[in-house]
């Protein structure tokens, strides 16, 4: 393994980041000045968000926090948002599974929503690169989107709530998961697993959140895979 | 905040930090040398199709800006950022569409 090599999976992984900072940035400052208006301080705020570094479940805490649910629901609640990140886990493991302990901890603390998705994406399609480069990838991809999550919520829990509504931050996070998922409906069998996870959270979103989001993710996952078997038998036919 | 103890704000914090890493590390941790079985590997192709869909859908539809109450301006932005991506395949652009969309709707519709 060439160190050239690595540098230019490093360094591919950074410029495919790099378009999230235009989100991860008012992300993070709005989890600043949402936490702050909670009446978190500041160590509290940046506790969160450095410890955590979950961004949809640090915004479901701070939500349950401010209508003063028992800290039991709100720990089972932010956590099931989470559970996504499980899945994300068994997704990376046949790439990344033979790395050390030390390597594998710190890709699980980096493993937010971007970051899975560009990885998953490159190693599909260049499976054959080595773990090195696949570490290398991922490395790249974390480096413009996680220490600017840190200092976001800094800016945004000192600039507290200065910053007007018609900014929409609230919808950045969206934002970016639509945008990762756009380049990902690659067959019909997505798409409709895509469709089923709309259709199913939207209807169980009367369930504790969390709870909605992850049976419609669990059946999403068996129409994708039930789709991809019929058309392949059609295929073959 | 009104309602928690310090204490009880940092074993919130904490508690999620260590959860949240063992659910990013857990399968990960337990990776044998042996590829997953090609089922397993067929359902995990569509982790994030299946669950970031499900994530945004509420987001849409129930913006939390608006209480609750349904959007145009935010419809509007979700789907121009979904066809931006489907067609360009690049997400910097689905997001500056998006972004755009947004923007506009706000000052059009308010």
């Amino acid at each position: 393994m060439s160190s050239s090599n690595l540098s230019a999976a490093y360094w591919r992984g950074f410029r495919h980041g790099l378009p999230f900072l235009l989100v991860i940035v008012p992300f993070g400052v709005l989890f600043g000045v949402a936490g702050t208006e909670a009446g978190l301080n500041l160590a509290e705020v940046m506790g969160f968000s450095i410890l955590v570094i979950a961004g949809a479940s640090q915004f479901t805490a701070v939500q349950l926090m401010s209508d003063h649910a028992p800290v039991i629901l709100v720990l089972l609640t932010s956590l099931a948002v989470n559970l996504r990140m499980a899945m994300y886990s068994a997704s990376l493991a046949p790439h990344l599974g033979a790395a050390s302990r030390w390597h594998k901890s710190l890709v699980a603390y980096f493993m937010v929503d971007q970051a899975y998705a560009m990885a998953i994406a490159d190693y599909e399609r260049a499976p054959e690169q080595s773990l090195a480069e696949k570490l290398a990838y991922y490395a790249g991809v974390c480096t413009p989107i996680c220490p600017q999550w840190y200092v976001s919520t800094l800016a945004g829990a000192v600039l507290g709530a200065a910053i007007p509504a018609e900014f929409a931050l609230d919808f950045a996070a969206p934002i970016t998961f639509l945008a990762m998922l756009g380049p990902a409906l690659r067959s019909f069998a997505h798409v409709a697993a895509a469709a089923v996870s709309v259709g199913v959270a939207l209807a169980l979103a009367f369930l504790p959140s969390g709870l909605g989001l992850l049976i419609a993710a669990v059946a999403a996952m068996g129409t994708g895979a039930q789709v991809e078997l019929w058309m392949a038998r059609g295929a073959a036919r | 905040m009104t309602g928690y103890s310090p204490l009880e704000i940092w074993t919130i914090i904490i508690v999620m930090g260590i959860g949240t890493f063992f659910l990013r590390y857990s399968f990960l941790g337990l990776a044998g040398k042996r590829p997953l079985p090609a089922w397993a590997l067929r359902y995990l192709r569509y982790t994030p199709v299946a669950v970031l869909p499900g994530l945004v859908a509420p987001l849409v539809i129930w913006p939390t800006a608006t209480g609750g109450a349904f959007d145009p301006a935010r419809l509007i932005a979700a789907v121009v950022t979904i066809a931006v991506g489907v067609l360009s395949r690049n997400t910097l652009a689905a997001i500056l569409g998006g972004l755009a969309a947004l923007y506009l709707g706000l000052w059009l519709i308010g």
